[in-house]
């Protein structure tokens, strides 16, 4: 007969990964309501944590949930692994969790991103969690929450639609640049956080599971694995990615990946990577080292890995 | 005098002529509705309301403030529950069925595809920040359409059959006149070629000679497309003008109807002779 105290570990003043197990389950029931109904979003108790609302807690708080000791986490800001905010995080995740970092895409199993989603392609079995500031992707066009609601109750999406149609009147084209709103598995619009229009097809059809996560809005979405995600579109007006003009990144010389510009004193501008992990391994390969590198979601001439969705 | 008597007998061994029927009492009616009841409260709206409205035909509904007139035709168009009735459309799919037991989606559909309105208020009607031709556009998207250029063809053409400026298609409604406003109203109500449409006080709120531009639309829009229509009205003008046959309420009931040159020269009922009085 064995005592209580070898069934139980030690006493702790802390619970693991810094929330309190019953928070942790109300959100890990949250998050597979919301993978049940891809595009839908599903309310939560945005609990706190030592961060201020709109800085990613919405996303601190879904890995914290989903994190375990054996897990590798990536934590990028606008691309960039090295950001204050993104730094930050990964060391609270890795102090309250005893999780291990990383910066490359492919070794992580957990990656909580603030408006990009990596160049290599994401795997099976790996998790995007995307922090949100806005999660109501019709905001803009119906200011009542309750009437939001029951418009994605009804799927009545006209309005979405007669705004994209008033841009192209006014500006000749859909001026969205980033949270371009799209249609999940043929039945909820979906803001997808404030990415890239470059990063938009990389969610139709993935491999991972994207969960995005609002704090300040107290609202989770899923997209499953595998899942259609289709940008709203004209069929004679179809979407378009960025263009990124033919420039290439100065430091590693790619092209046809999203490039940040860098304005210099003399009024030009240079271009370097968004996605610095990426960026990293490739200058490592080129100082002669061996580096795995995971195909691309673009390949070098600006194709996109498979031609389902851009026209 | 016997020449006189003998040409009424041979008449009269005559077979009596076989008079046709009107041409309303041959067709089907399009709309139906039979014994609607509502109540706000203690006032009752609606009581044991029933019409019926024939292919092609203008069927007016007059009436003085707080006659039930709005609340029929938020319930014709769907907007709003009675307590109790029926009410019939011969289209289609929806022939046979009482369209007061829909579920809210076929309702929806229903609304968007078959049924048009213009409110006497374009507040309710548009969306006053939009473009114009965005307006009516919105109802062709709601239909499936995904053609940006079928969609701005569309537009146009009906803003152009209302007789709207389409210099001004893409300004927003809030920018435009009154007259401006209920031809968008209008624009967007036909867009769909509906089987019905319903019109709430189109005209008043307009100046005279505006109002008589919006009827002169309407009338030939009528002539053009053939829709039934329904108009309400407190306006004896505008009813004499457009409809072919007219409803008369008070207190949510129908006290009078008729062809509308028979109940407007000949009013049966008190109610109705002191309207026809009391115009001007």
């Amino acid at each position: 007969m064995s005592r209580l105290s070898e069934l139980t570990h030690d006493w702790q003043d802390h619970s693991y990964a810094f929330l309190d197990e019953a928070s942790k389950r109300e959100l890990r029931r949250k998050i597979l309501k919301a993978i049940a109904i891809p595009g839908y979003q599903v309310p939560y108790a945005s609990r706190e944590v030592p961060m201020a609302r709109g800085w990613g807690t919405g996303g601190l708080q879904v890995t914290l949930t989903l994190v375990a000791p054996h897990d590798t986490v990536k934590v990028i800001d606008q691309g960039a692994d090295d950001s204050v905010n993104a730094a930050n995080i990964r060391r609270f995740i890795a102090r309250v969790a005893g999780a291990a970092t990383t910066t490359d895409t492919l070794r992580c199993t957990l990656l909580q991103s603030r408006h990009r989603i990596p160049e290599e392609r994401l795997l099976e079995g790996q998790i995007l969690i995307l922090q949100v500031p806005e999660p109501e992707p019709l905001r803009g066009v119906e200011t009542s929450s309750a009437a939001s609601a029951v418009l994605h109750a009804d799927a009545d999406y006209g309005l979405m639609w007669l705004s994209l149609y008033e841009q192209i009147v006014r500006h000749r084209r859909v001026i969205l640049g980033a949270s371009y709103p799209v249609m999940v598995g043929g039945r909820y619009i979906m803001a997808p956080s404030p990415i890239p229009r470059w990063d938009v097809p990389m969610l139709h059809q993935a491999a991972h599971l994207t969960i995005l996560s609002a704090g300040r809005e107290k609202r989770l979405y899923a997209v499953p694995p595998y899942t259609d995600v289709r940008p709203l579109e004209f069929d004679d007006v179809p979407f378009r990615i960025e263009d990124q003009g033919g420039e290439v990144c100065y430091r590693t010389g790619a092209g046809h990946k999203f490039l940040n510009e860098l304005p210099q004193d003399d009024g030009s501008s240079r271009f370097e990577l968004s996605d610095s992990g990426y960026g990293e391994k490739l200058l490592r390969r080129q100082a002669g080292e061996t580096v795995e590198i995971g195909a691309t979601y673009y390949d070098e001439r600006g194709g996109f890995y498979h031609d389902d969705l851009l026209r | 005098m016997t020449t006189f008597s003998a040409d009424f007998s041979t008449r009269a061994s005559q077979p009596p002529i076989q008079l046709e029927p009107p041409r309303l009492e041959i067709a089907q009616p399009i709309l139906e509705v039979r014994d609607l009841n509502k109540s706000y409260g203690s006032v009752r709206a609606l009581e044991e309301v029933s019409l019926e409205l024939y292919p092609r035909e203008v069927l007016g509904v007059v009436g003085e403030s707080g006659s039930g007139k709005s609340t029929l035709l938020r319930v014709l168009n769907l907007e709003e529950q009675p307590e109790g009735g029926e009410y019939h459309l011969g289209i289609p799919p929806y022939e046979g069925r009482n369209l007061l037991q829909l579920e809210r989606f076929e309702r929806r559909a229903l609304r968007v595809k078959h049924i048009g309105i213009v409110y006497q208020n374009p507040h309710l009607g548009l969306r006053m920040n939009n473009t114009s031709s965005g307006n009516v556009a919105e109802r062709l998207v709601i239909a499936g359409e995904r053609r940006f250029h079928a969609l701005r063809a569309a537009a146009r053409g009906s803003l152009e059959v209302s007789e709207f400026p389409i210099s001004r298609m893409d300004d927003p409604p809030r920018k435009l006149s009154g007259g401006m406003q209920q031809r968008v109203q209008l624009a967007k109500a036909i867009a769909l070629k509906p089987a019905l449409l319903l019109l709430d006080e189109p005209t008043t709120g307009l100046d005279v000679s505006v109002q008589a531009l919006v009827l002169d639309t309407l009338r030939r829009l009528q002539r053009d497309l053939g829709i039934a229509m329904l108009v309400v009205s407190h306006d004896l003008g505008v009813i004499r003008t457009l409809s072919d046959r007219v409803v008369v309420m008070r207190h949510g009931r129908v006290v009078e109807s008729g062809l509308t040159d028979q109940v407007l020269e000949d009013p049966q009922h008190p109610y109705t002779q002191q309207l026809v009085h009391a115009k001007l």
